[in-house]
């Protein structure tokens, strides 16, 4: 048992500080999360500090903010609007997924290491973080821009694959063969057809079983069935993460706005809790060596998220400042490559050097792409793309359908 | 939207999904240029103008909050949807009002009959406007959404009535 007011101060002074730091990141229109993860390295094993009685604090809060990530980014699409996503956009979703999972695969067999942390670093790479570039795309002004659809749509459609994808990973995490990990992938798939039916279809009735009336019982009714439903789904080994997403589509309309309102600063808090953990788990030491393998991977893979932008966008005649926009847009990685690799660390059949070097990774990703996000707005990226346009295109680009 | 008016007949109107954030809505004038208008989830607006040479960027996005949002409305075209209404403002202590269906109020998919408003506050309702369309004299059976805004007429008092009895959910106002 820890002592209980050592950890009042700690968990207080440590929450205190990542206020202070937020403020500065937003200060600079940058994400948050990479200096949650700095914070967290400063206080862990082997950082400047060490923290001894809020381990086990910030150990549960990371597992609540883990859920908190997954029930609010469920609550934030509805059934409908996932499964329409599907149809109309599922080729830029999968030339995603080939183009950005394949070198992060192919960059772990390229270091040696073995296949299952070469499917858990494809994660890491395949997908952008939604909340980074949601914000990027209010703060510059962008959410009325013609490309603005088509780069939500790849980023719903990666969250959408994490339902399928995170009970592959446990399975495999957990040492399963291919066959079991084929098994928990149909379970999964089974489950997350149905749920979407079922919201689909009786959507209405789940959101009127909890009213809205009373703010304090749909907060607890909201997170004790998302808690419970995540729990379950761990069980069953289909990964609580993706249980608590379910949870978030299956609820709709006023429940789910009301419910996403009282749950966003608990999400804000859990998920703070989650980045430090995560942190704090990472010995800062071994960050050194994987820097320039991390620099090489950002790089890659950022470029790869441009031509994914850049041809999605093509695929819905946005005309070339548009393509680059979107291309740019989609680079930074954050919460949920964290969340992958935040499953895979301390398990057996990872390669240790996996936590250290998807830190390094999102931190580049993050402060990187949220920079070169705004290079379309700069006046002369506009004078070079104008150059190059008009000798190779005299007519003007029709905005097609 | 059975039995609608779209407003804009002549106007080609382009409705765009936004996962997570809301509609776009957006069309091109006659001088070439594309305007749009975000509606977010939460019920705010955005007015959108695009850039001349590159019809993809928007150079202004007007945060608008639902007042807002209804007197740009009604400072732009109204005319069309209220101009005749506007006439029964000359009748001594007869006024028109718009009130917009939040989406906390309890008459969210449920119908006009069951508001009873007439019955309880003399007011009518005597169109709904959901999106582009005006949905004129709406019959008992129409059933409400979020960010349906009514056009009442009647009373102050009689309006005022309508209005906190789509707010709460009691049966005796």
């Amino acid at each position: 048992m820890p002592d209980l007011t050592e950890l009042l101060i700690e968990v207080g002074a440590l929450l205190l500080l990542l206020g202070l730091l937020g403020r500065i990141s937003r200060r600079f229109g940058l994400s948050p999360i990479p200096l949650y993860l700095l914070a967290g390295l400063a206080f862990g094993h082997g950082g400047v500090l060490s923290l001894s009685d809020s381990q086990e604090f910030f150990a549960i809060g990371a597992e609540i903010g883990v859920i908190l990530l997954l029930v609010m980014l469920g609550l934030e699409y509805t059934a409908g609007e996932l499964v329409d996503n599907l149809r109309t956009s599922a080729p830029a979703g999968l030339v995603d997924g080939l183009l950005n999972a394949l070198p992060g695969a192919a960059f772990a067999l390229l270091l040696g290491w073995n296949w299952v942390t070469a499917v858990v670093l494809a994660g890491v790479t395949w997908v952008s973080s939604s909340g980074v570039i949601a914000k990027i795309l209010a703060d510059l002004g962008r959410l009325g821009n013609r490309e603005t659809p088509v780069i939500l749509s790849v980023l719903v459609i990666e969250d959408l694959a994490m339902a399928f994808y995170l009970p592959l990973v446990t399975a495999v995490l957990a040492g399963a063969s291919l066959v079991t990990g084929g098994k928990a992938l149909a379970i999964a798939v089974v489950t997350v057809v149905a749920v979407l039916l079922v919201a689909i279809r009786f959507g209405h009735v789940i959101s009127k079983a909890i009213s809205v009336k009373d703010p304090e019982a749909l907060l607890l009714v909201v997170f004790g069935l998302t808690l419970l439903v995540a729990g379950v789904a761990g069980k069953l080994k289909v990964s609580a993460a993706v249980g608590a997403f379910l949870v978030g589509i299956a609820i709709s309309g006023p429940v789910a706005h009301h419910a996403a309102q009282l749950l966003t600063p608990l999400r804000d808090l859990f998920a703070a809790a989650f980045f430090v953990f995560f942190g704090l788990a990472t010995d800062p030491r071994d960050i050194p060596p994987v820097i320039l393998p991390a620099l090489a991977l950002a790089v890659v893979t950022m470029a790869t998220k441009v031509v994914t932008g850049y041809l999605a966008a093509r695929r819905a005649g946005i005309a070339l400042p548009g393509r680059l926009r979107a291309g740019l847009a989609l680079m930074p990685r954050g919460e949920f490559s964290i969340v992958i690799a935040g499953l895979a660390a301390g398990s057996a059949g990872v390669a240790p050097q996996l936590a250290p070097l998807a830190t390094a990774y999102v931190l580049i990703t993050v402060v990187a792409g949220s920079a070169l996000a705004r290079l379309p707005d700069t006046a002369w990226f506009k004078r070079l793309l104008r150059r190059r346009a008009q000798p190779a295109a005299p007519a003007p680009v029709p905005a097609a359908q | 939207m059975r039995g609608g008016i779209v407003i804009a007949v002549r106007v080609r109107v382009e409705q765009t999904a936004l996962p997570g954030v809301g509609v776009r809505h957006d069309l091109i004038t006659e001088a070439g240029r594309r305007i749009g208008v975000i509606t977010h989830r939460t019920g705010q607006r955005d007015l959108v103008l695009y850039a001349e040479d590159d019809p993809d960027a928007s150079i202004a996005d007007i945060p608008l909050t639902t007042d807002e949002a209804i007197a740009l409305a009604d400072l732009l075209g109204n005319p069309l949807v209220l101009g005749q209404l506007s006439s029964v403002e000359g009748a001594p202590g007869l006024r028109t009002g718009q009130i917009t269906i939040s989406a906390d109020s309890p008459y969210v998919g449920r119908t006009l009959g069951d508001t009873r408003a007439r019955t309880r506050t003399g007011a009518s309702i005597v169109a709904v406007i959901r999106d582009e369309t005006v949905h004129p004299s709406p019959d008992p059976e129409f059933r409400f959404e979020a960010g349906d805004i009514l056009v009442v007429i009647g009373t102050q008092r009689g309006i005022d009535g309508v209005i906190a009895i789509l707010a709460r959910d009691d049966t005796d106002v």
